[in-house]
């Protein structure tokens, strides 16, 4: 352990290390990230966007803190995770102190490009150590690297490691324990040139850089490179008016060089360097380093096969969340069920009982009720991810997305809305472009969800006539409706508020790799938590509130008025006082839903709704259902007092068909449960939903948005349902 | 010999980049992706759709839409 100068970031009187672990996307930063570590470590965000910030102390040497890095190809950045991972490097990012040291990763079966951004992160100066990942795979292929050539050449040290078997690891801890020994910032002079007018800017800009302390000596001359061949520079307030000074007085006069091109010059001038190195230390056999790839890819991204084998692993998902699941699904319906008559039966009947079986454990037994389907849509991503999949499902959808100016990987996430819009909305992370991932979010609860379903059941069991093929027709057609209004607002807003030019679509197609499951189930684990834990705490708040809006205020002549049939009954002593007790109950249930906030608020929106065809009851129904649908079905059962109803109770269908409008006219005509069926599909009506939307986009803004647009898309397409059927005179 | 854009080769064709041209950000990330003048490119297939192309540079394999792929020109050997 070693305990170096005093300094700001001392903890105990030891100095803690941070170490940046930067890298290509997809080289083995995470995997060597938790072998070092030992898994241990914490999983948050960065300010104001949604790149997962994970941290932890190195496995035996507390002293030492790795921060995983976004995978990035360059440190001109290009999507919002490239953008951290640079602005953390160069101290850039507020909350987030600049790096001790770097522990750079690199892909040995894809030198040249890896080293790019190696060595772009060396020239910075900072001390560092490069882990030389993936040496199985390059010895199987019979390539041989001499590691101490490169690190001669990179002037840093080169330690090889094989990540998902811990091979390495021990030498990398050694590595990294030298780095804080070693003095704050290390000279590695640039070994490849540039156009002479650009040298001299480049030495400029690095002058005032270390003038005002900007950059060590040792790195000025990389950070000003880098800062004058950058476009989009991070956060201008960030660099002393000194450096943002000389930049701008760099680039004027570079204006005027029309024949330097400098994109060119910084590319073209490292990859020819990088080019020469490679050679010089690695010894290529003849056998191809992807063979397994290149013939999966055959089939895979074949014209036929291709698309058979992605439909059917489409076909998959789809069964293992509405099949595979249901079991599970059932398991914890029991459980919550065994709650609730658990606190039923051991508390004293009072608000406080109410409040626990009623309100907390049926609102979050509602939610938590989805936690398997979630779980098998994060494992199966994950898998998709791990495996190299995914990168083909974007290739091969994204002429069809583009179609609606949404990018190929948009598709799984508003395939994985029909479970459940909120992992959809978590799976929009991959979209590098935030307009298009916007799209994606604001469209994604468009998609039928698994809590839309016990509505249309009920609706279409209850109140539609016809032989069964229709009441599927008619299913089908909400599925259809749900997809096709997402895809055309996702084209109306790509056109309208989140136009811009069209992302250049560059992707890499990486390596297959067989999947590790330790890994994935980690992964799902560590998403399907957020879940439980985010979405389930504003779950639990808004029903509780809901519970109140539908209990409260109580009225104590009521109370008592129905207290006084009880007794009764009871004193009667009938044969069926059981029945009468529980007929009372319902009525009372009734009673007190009609006076509670919620009835009240049913009232009020009754002039809204009237012209859909729904009254105040229905008006219940919709207020509840903002908190989660499936509410209405619960909903519907207490406004029609049939006791505890669930989508197959044949007594709320035959009360549903029953209801009817003060005047004798049947409520639930054909024509109210279809338009009321548009209804669900088009509003968002789910508090978790927004709770994500608020968290992945940072702002209540999209989320007040999302809800506005939807709940005005559902009120018009009800509109329009009940007013032109009415008024062609069908299905009433 | 003329230079053609990267759309107009064939799957299993391959050429030496000479040039790009586009939108600079988009020429400057290819550029940084490896495709610089000079390097062997190979077309391997496209999509089963006809967009976009599946390429292969420096060893490791690229997707790209045709659209950006036309602003790449190579010389076809
Ligand atoms: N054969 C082989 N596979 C490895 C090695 N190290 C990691 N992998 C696998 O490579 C894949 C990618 O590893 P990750 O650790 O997720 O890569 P990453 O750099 O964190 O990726 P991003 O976070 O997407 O940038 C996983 O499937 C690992 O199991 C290695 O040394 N050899
Ligand atoms: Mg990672």
């Amino acid at each position: 352990m070693s305990i170096c100068a005093a300094d700001p970031s001392v903890s105990g009187g030891q100095r803690i290390f941070t170490i940046a672990v930067m890298g290509n996307p997809n080289c083995g930063k995470t995997t060597l990230f938790n072998a070092l570590t030992g898994l241990r470590h914490k999983v948050g965000n960065y300010p104001g966007v949604t790149v997962e910030k994970r941290e932890g102390a190195v496995s035996g040497e507390p002293s030492l803190r790795l921060l995983d890095l976004p995978g990035t190809y360059s440190l001109s950045a290009r999507s919002p995770d490239e953008q951290i991972a640079r602005d953390v490097l160069l101290g850039c990012l507020e909350d987030t102190p600049r790096p001790d040291g770097v522990l750079i990763v690199i892909d040995a079966t894809n030198l040249e490009r890896n080293l790019y951004l190696a060595s772009q992160v060396l020239e910075l100066g900072l001390p560092a150590v490069i882990a030389c990942n993936m040496m199985d795979l390059l010895r199987e292929a019979g390539h041989e690297l001499d590691i101490r050539e490169l690190s001669q050449r990179l002037q840093a040290p080169v330690i090889p490691t094989i990540g998902h078997r811990g091979v390495g690891i021990d030498k990398l801890k050694a590595a990294l324990r030298d780095l804080c020994t070693a003095q704050r910032s290390v000279n590695r002079p640039r070994q490849w040139s540039l156009h002479e007018e650009l040298e001299k800017e480049v030495r400029h800009v690095a002058a005032a850089m270390t003038a005002s302390g900007f950059a060590s000596p040792e790195g000025a001359n990389g950070a000003a490179l880098l800062f004058l061949s950058e476009r989009e520079l991070p956060a201008n307030d960030h660099l002393p008016s000194l450096v943002s000074h000389s930049l701008s007085e760099a680039q004027e006069r570079l204006r005027v060089h029309p024949e330097l091109d400098v994109s060119l010059e910084v590319t073209a001038g490292r990859y020819a360097w990088l080019g020469e190195l490679v050679d010089a230390c690695l010894k290529r056999s003849e056998r191809n380093l992807h063979g397994a790839t290149d013939k999966l890819d055959r089939i895979f991204t074949h014209k036929v096969w291709g698309l058979v084998c992605f439909a059917a692993m489409m076909g998959l998902l789809f069964y293992s969340i509405f099949v595979l699941a249901r079991p599970l699904m059932g398991l914890i319906e029991t459980g919550v069920e065994g709650l609730q008559q658990f606190t039923a039966r051991h508390l004293a009947a009072g608000p406080l009982r109410d409040l626990l079986t009623d309100g907390v454990i049926a609102g979050v037994g509602n939610v938590i009720v989805f936690f398997p389907q979630i779980c098998i849509l994060f494992l199966f991503i994950a898998l998709l991810e791990d495996t190299g999949y995914m990168a083909r499902a974007a290739f091969l959808m994204e002429r069809i997305m583009s179609r609606v100016g949404l990018p190929g990987k948009s598709f799984i996430p508003l395939l994985s809305s029909h479970a459940c819009a909120i992992p959809g909305i978590m799976a929009t992370r991959v979209i590098e472009n935030p307009k298009d991932r916007l799209a994606t979010i604001l469209v994604a609860p468009l998609m039928s969800c698994s809590a839309r379903l016990p509505v249309y059941t009920v609706l279409i069991a209850a109140c539609l006539p016809g032989n069964p093929w229709t009441k599927a027709t008619v299913l089908l057609s909400m599925y259809g409706l749900g997809l096709i209004t997402a895809l055309t607002m996702a084209t109306v807003f790509k056109k309208t508020i989140l136009r811009g030019p069209t992302p250049a679509f560059i992707m890499e197609l990486p390596p297959y790799r067989v999947p590790r499951l330790s890994a994935v189930l980690f992964v799902m684990w560590d998403r399907s938590k957020v879940f439980l834990t985010r979405a389930g705490t504003i779950i639990l708040a808004i029903t509780i509130l809901l519970w109140a809006a539908t209990h409260y205020p109580q009225n104590a002549q009521r109370a008592a008025h129905y207290e006084a049939q009880r007794e009764a009954v009871l004193a009667s002593g009938a044969a069926d006082a059981e029945s009468r007790l529980e007929a009372i109950a319902r009525e009372e249930a009734a009673d007190q839903l009609q006076h509670s906030y919620a009835g009240r608020l049913g009232r009020l929106i009754e002039p809204v709704i009237r012209p859909l065809g729904y009254d105040w009851r229905i008006g219940i129904g919709l207020v509840a259902s903002f908190a989660a649908r499936e509410a209405f079905v619960s909903t519907m059962g207490v406004v029609y007092g049939v006791g505890e109803a669930d989508e197959a109770t044949p007594s709320l269908h035959k009360r549903l068909r029953e209801a009817q409008w003060p005047d004798g006219r049947p409520l639930f005509t054909p024509l109210v449960a279809v338009g009321l069926m548009v209804f669900y599909v088009l509003a968002c009506q789910c508090v978790s939903t927004i709770a994500v939307v608020r968290r992945e986009t940072n702002s209540w803004r999209w989320p007040a948005f999302q809800l506005a647009y939807m709940t005005g898309l559902a009120y018009m397409g009800a509109l329009l349902v009940y007013q032109v059927g009415s008024a062609l005179g069908i299905g009433s | 010999m003329t230079t053609i854009p990267l759309d107009s080769l064939n799957a299993g064709e391959q050429g030496h980049i000479t040039g790009l041209a586009g939108a600079p950000d988009v020429r400057r990330r290819l550029m940084e992706m490896g495709l610089t003048p000079g390097t062997l490119l190979r077309v391997v297939r496209f999509a089963p759709l006809g967009d976009p192309i599946d390429i292969e540079v420096r060893g490791y394999h690229l997707s790209l839409r045709k659209h950006d792929a036309r602003q790449i020109m190579l010389l076809r050997q």
